[in-house]
C-alpha cells in the first residue's frame, strides 16, 4: 500500500497556494476587469489540477481588511462534480459563492474600521501567515504529502507598515524550503514580492501584457518545482532589498539600524522600541568638532 | 631530456622506439611505430652528419616527418611557407613555442659576473690560478668599462695581454682576501694596478648624469637619517681611493650589463677586438639614450625639418615619462556627488516599466461602496453565466510566448552563462571552419610578425612588409566572409580582423622609430 501511495506521490505532485488579490481599491482602478482575471484564473486552476491527478489547490483571498481560504481542492474532490445550468465545473461554482462572501465581509469589515490615511494595499502578511500555516499542516500530516508552493497574484502596492510581519513570513517560508513564486499585475513594483521570490528561490515575473495573463501562468507558475530543475525560467534583472522602518513604516534605503535585534529606524532614537537595547549618544554630531580641533591644534 | 609523444588517431598498446637517451619516441601502436621508424633513423643519421652545423637543420628535417603527423600544422606551413615565411624561421619559431621539446642547447646560459670569478689553487704551493677564457674577458670589459679602456690602452704599447691580466687578477686578488693595505702599497708604485684599485671612472660618469635626472624629493641621504638606519651595518666609508666595491655594487653592475643585453657579433678569441666592440657598443647606445637633452636639440637642428618634429615629440614623452605622479601635489578633480533620488526609479526603468502613477487612496465612503460593487458584480456574472468561450486570444497567446522566449534568451546572452551556443556554431559549418583556419593563420603570422622586432636589419623590414600584407590579404578574405552573414552577428565574425588592425597600428609607429633610429645613427 506504502508502495502505492509512494509511487503516486512522485517528485511532481505539487501543492499550490493561490493568494488571490481582492483589494478592491486595485480592481477599480486598472485597466483589466476582475471578472476578466478571474477567467484567466480559474482556467489556471483548473490547467494546475489537470496536471497530475493528486494536485492540489488551495485559494486564499487577500483583501483589504481580511483574508480567507476561498477553495481547497483536497475538500471539494470528493463531492459530486455538479455542472449545473452554467456548465461551470462544482469546484469553481464553490469557489465564486465563497468569493462573493468573503468580499461581502470585507466589505463590512471596512465600514467599522476607522477610515485612516493608508496606502491601498492589501493583507500580504495575512494572507501569506495562512498559506504558511496551511502548508505546515500538510507537512505535518505525514511524509507523503505533495510538493507545497505558494503563488502571490498581486496588483495592489506595497504597505510599508506590514513589512515585518512580511519578512517574518518570507523567513518562515524560506525555513520550511517552501518557495514563493510572484506574479505582480500592478503598475509600481513590489519590493515586498521581489524579496520574497529572491529569498525563497520562487519566481517573480511582472506581466506587461495582461490579456495574456493565462499564457504566463500556464507558461512560468505552472510549473512544478521538480521541472524547475530543468526548466529556463525568466529571472528578474534586479531585486528591491529596500526596508520599511519600525517607527514610522516608511519606506527608506538609508537609517538607523538596532546594533541588538536589527530593527529598523528612520530616525535616531535613545531607545530601541523593539527590544528596549538603549543606544549611546550618536558620534555623528560629535565628529565634527572633534576634526576641528585637531586640525586646529598645529597653527596655535 | 626531449621526449616526442606521437598521436596517431587509431587507438591500441603502445610503442616505444627508443633512439639514445635523450630522445624517445611514443605511439600508440606498434604498426605507427615501425612506419616511422625509418623516418627517425634518417633524421638521426643526418643529424649526426651534421653535428657540427646548427640544430637548426636537424629540427627542419625532424619537422618534416612531424608534418606527416600534424595535419593542421602542414596546411599553416603550406598556406605560409611558400609564400610569406622562410622555411627557416617558421620552423625556429615553432621550435621555440614547443619549448621543453626543443633539442638541448636551449637552455638558459650560466650566469657569469666579473666579481664571482674564483681562482683555483693546487693546494701545496702558494701559487693561485686564474683560468680566462673569451666569455670571462667579455663579461669583465663589459662589467667594468675602465678595465676594457686601460686594455686598449696599455696592451700592445706598453705591456703583453699576459702581464696585464696578470696585474688585473693580482688587484682582484688583494680585493678577494680583503688585503687593501697590500693593495694600495702595490699600486703606489705601479700606475696600471691603480687602475684596477681605484673605483671605475668611467661608470661613475655614466651614473652622474642619470643621478641627476631623479627627482629631488628622492633623497636617498635624507633617508639614511631616519630612525631605521641605526640597524643597518655600518657602512664602510667609500670616499678613499681605494674603497672596496661592496657585493651591492657589483650585484649592481652585473645586472646593468644583464638588462642591457650587450652581445656582440665578433666570435673572436683576441681580446682587443672584443674591447674595442663593446666600446663602440657602448658609444652606440650613449648616443641613443643618454645624451642630455641640450646635446640631442642640438642634433635635432641639425637633421632635417621633417624628423626634427619626430624627434622633439619622442624627447616630449621621455620627459614626460620622467615626471612622477605620486610625487607631485594632488590635483583638484571636480567630482559630482552621486544623487540617487529615488531609488524606485532605478529599479522600474532595470524592469522596464515606466509607469509612476499617483498613489492612490480612500477619497470616500462611496468610493469604497462602488470599489466593492465592482468587485462583486463580475464574480456574480461569472457565477450565473459562466466564463466567456475564448477567454484569451490565441495571437496574445503566441505573443506572450515569443516575448517570454526572448526575455530568457536576452538574460542568458547578459549573464554570459549558460550560452547555449557561440557565434561560430550559428554560421554554417564550412564558414566556421574558414573562420577557424583564418585565425589559426592569423595566430602563426603574428607569431612571426611580433619575433622580428624590433626591427634591426632591412631583412627584418622587409619581412614584416610581406607579413603585414599578407595579414591585410586575409583580412579582405573575412570581410568578403562577412556579407553573407546576418548583420547582428556580423561584427563578432571580424573580430580577429580588429586585432590586426591593431597590429597593423603598432607596426605604423615603430617603423616610424626605426626611420628616426637610423637617422640620428647616420648623423
Amino acid at each position: 500500500m506504502a508502495t502505492v501511495a509512494s509511487k503516486l506521490y512522485s517528485d511532481d505532485v505539487s501543492l499550490l497556494v493561490l493568494l488571490l488579490d481582492t483589494n478592491p481599491l486595485f480592481w477599480s482602478n486598472t485597466s483589466t476587469t476582475f471578472s476578466q482575471f478571474l477567467s484567466h484564473v480559474l482556467a489556471f486552476l483548473n490547467a494546475v489540477l489537470g496536471l497530475n491527478q493528486l494536485n492540489q489547490v488551495v485559494v486564499i483571498a487577500t483583501g483589504y481588511c481580511s483574508c480567507d481560504y476561498i477553495y481547497d481542492s483536497s475538500l471539494t474532490l470528493s463531492g459530486n462534480s455538479e455542472s449545473g445550468r452554467t456548465g461551470m465545473p462544482a469546484l469553481f461554482a464553490s469557489l465564486l459563492e465563497k468569493l462573493e462572501h468573503f468580499i461581502v465581509k470585507d466589505e463590512e469589515l471596512i465600514k467599522e474600521q476607522e477610515h485612516d490615511e493608508r496606502i491601498a494595499s492589501s493583507l500580504l502578511s495575512g494572507s501569506l501567515s495562512m498559506a504558511l500555516c496551511y502548508i505546515q499542516r500538510v507537512f505535518r500530516s505525514g511524509h507523503l504529502h505533495p510538493q507545497p508552493r505558494i503563488l502571490c497574484l498581486q496588483g495592489s502596492p506595497d504597505g510599508p507598515e506590514q513589512y515585518v510581519a512580511v519578512m517574518n513570513s518570507i523567513f518562515s517560508a524560506q525555513r520550511l524550503m517552501v518557495p514563493i513564486d510572484s506574479c505582480y499585475i500592478g503598475t509600481q513594483n513590489s519590493a515586498f514580492l521581489q524579496q520574497a521570490s529572491y529569498i525563497t528561490g520562487g519566481v517573480h515575473h511582472a506581466p506587461k501584457q495582461l490579456d495574456g495573463l493565462f499564457q504566463f501562468l500556464t507558461t512560468i507558475f505552472a510549473t512544478d518545482l521538480h521541472t524547475r530543475s530543468f526548466v529556463q525560467l525568466p529571472k528578474p534583472v534586479g531585486v528591491d532589498f529596500r526596508a520599511s522602518c519600525f517607527c514610522h513604516k516608511k519606506t527608506i534605503d538609508m537609517g538607523y539600524v538596532c546594533s541588538v535585534c536589527l530593527s529598523i529606524f528612520c530616525e535616531h532614537h535613545k531607545k530601541c522600541s523593539t527590544c528596549g537595547s538603549v543606544f549611546g549618544q550618536s558620534k555623528l554630531d560629535g565628529a565634527s568638532t572633534v576634526s576641528e580641533k585637531k586640525r586646529k591644534a598645529p597653527d596655535s | 631530456m626531449a621526449s616526442w609523444k606521437v598521436k596517431h588517431k587509431s587507438s591500441g598498446t603502445p610503442g616505444t622506439l627508443n633512439m639514445g637517451k635523450p630522445h624517445i619516441f611514443e605511439f600508440e601502436t606498434y604498426q605507427d611505430m615501425h612506419a616511422c621508424r625509418d623516418v627517425i633513423n634518417k633524421a638521426f643519421a643526418y643529424c649526426e652528419s651534421l653535428k657540427s652545423n646548427s640544430v637548426l637543420q636537424t629540427w627542419s628535417y625532424a619537422s618534416r616527418f612531424s608534418e606527416k603527423i600534424s595535419n593542421e600544422l602542414q596546411i599553416l606551413h603550406k598556406e605560409l611557407v611558400q609564400s610569406k615565411v622562410q622555411k627557416m624561421n617558421f620552423w625556429s619559431r615553432r621550435k621555440e613555442l614547443l619549448g621543453k621539446y626543443s633539442i638541448g642547447k636551449w637552455k638558459q646560459r650560466v650566469g657569469l659576473m666579473a666579481s664571482s670569478i674564483k681562482p683555483s689553487t693546487d693546494g701545496r704551493t702558494n701559487r693561485v690560478t686564474f683560468n680566462l677564457t673569451p666569455e670571462i674577458i667579455f663579461q669583465i670589459f663589459n662589467e667594468r668599462p675602465a678595465v676594457s679602456q686601460a686594455f686598449l690602452n696599455y696592451v700592445p704599447s706598453k705591456m703583453t695581454e699576459k702581464d696585464f691580466w696578470t696585474k688585473y687578477f693580482r688587484a682582484e686578488y688583494h680585493y678577494s682576501t680583503k688585503n687593501t693595505a697590500v693593495a694600495e702599497a702595490e699600486a703606489a708604485e705601479d700606475e696600471v694596478l691603480s687602475v684596477f684599485l681605484k673605483p671605475d671612472e668611467i661608470l661613475a660618469q655614466e651614473a652622474r648624469p642619470k643621478i641627476r635626472r631623479v627627482d629631488p624629493s628622492l633623497d636617498m641621504v635624507a633617508d639614511q637619517g631616519d630612525d631605521y638606519s641605526h640597524t643597518m651595518d655600518l657602512v664602510e666609508p667609500q670616499n678613499d681611493q681605494f674603497g672596496r666595491r661592496s657585493l651591492s655594487q657589483d650585484i649592481n653592475r652585473h645586472s646593468a650589463t644583464v638588462l642591457e643585453d650587450r652581445c656582440i657579433d665578433v666570435e673572436s678569441d683576441d681580446s682587443r677586438t672584443i674591447a674595442e666592440a663593446l666600446t663602440l657598443a657602448k658609444q652606440d647606445v650613449e648616443s641613443d639614450d643618454s645624451r642630455t637633452i641640450a646635446e640631442a636639440l642640438t642634433l635635432a637642428k641639425q637633421v632635417s625639418k621633417a624628423t626634427k618634429d619626430a624627434y622633439q615629440e619622442r624627447l616630449e614623452k621621455l620627459s614626460r615619462a620622467i615626471v612622477m605622479e605620486d610625487l607631485k601635489e594632488p590635483q583638484n578633480f571636480s567630482f559630482v556627488p552621486l544623487s540617487t533620488k529615488d531609488p524606485r526609479d532605478y529599479f522600474e526603468s532595470q524592469q522596464g516599466i515606466v509607469l509612476n502613477e499617483p498613489r492612490v487612496t480612500w477619497d470616500s465612503k462611496r468610493n469604497v461602496h462602488d470599489a466593492y460593487r465592482s468587485l462583486k458584480e463580475p464574480v456574480v456574472q461569472i457565477r450565473t453565466k459562466g466564463l466567456s468561450a475564448p477567454f484569451i486570444n490565441p495571437e496574445v497567446s503566441f505573443k506572450v510566448l515569443s516575448e517570454l522566449t526572448q526575455t530568457i534568451s536576452d538574460a542568458n546572452t547578459l549573464n554570459g552563462k549558460n550560452q547555449p551556443e557561440s557565434v561560430l556554431d550559428r554560421l554554417p559549418k564550412s564558414m566556421k571552419h574558414d573562420i577557424l583556419h583564418h585565425w589559426a593563420l592569423i595566430q602563426e603570422l603574428l607569431r612571426h610578425f611580433w619575433s622580428s622586432y624590433p626591427i634591426t636589419s632591412t631583412y627584418l623590414s622587409t619581412k614584416v612588409g610581406r607579413l603585414n600584407d599578407a595579414m591585410l590579404n586575409i583580412d579582405s578574405q573575412l570581410e568578403a566572409m562577412k556579407e553573407p552573414v546576418r548583420s547582428d552577428i556580423r561584427h563578432e565574425v571580424s573580430s580577429p580582423v580588429c586585432s590586426m588592425q591593431k597590429v597593423s597600428f603598432f607596426r605604423y609607429i615603430d617603423k616610424e622609430f626605426y626611420v628616426m633610429n637610423q637617422i640620428v645613427d647616420g648623423s
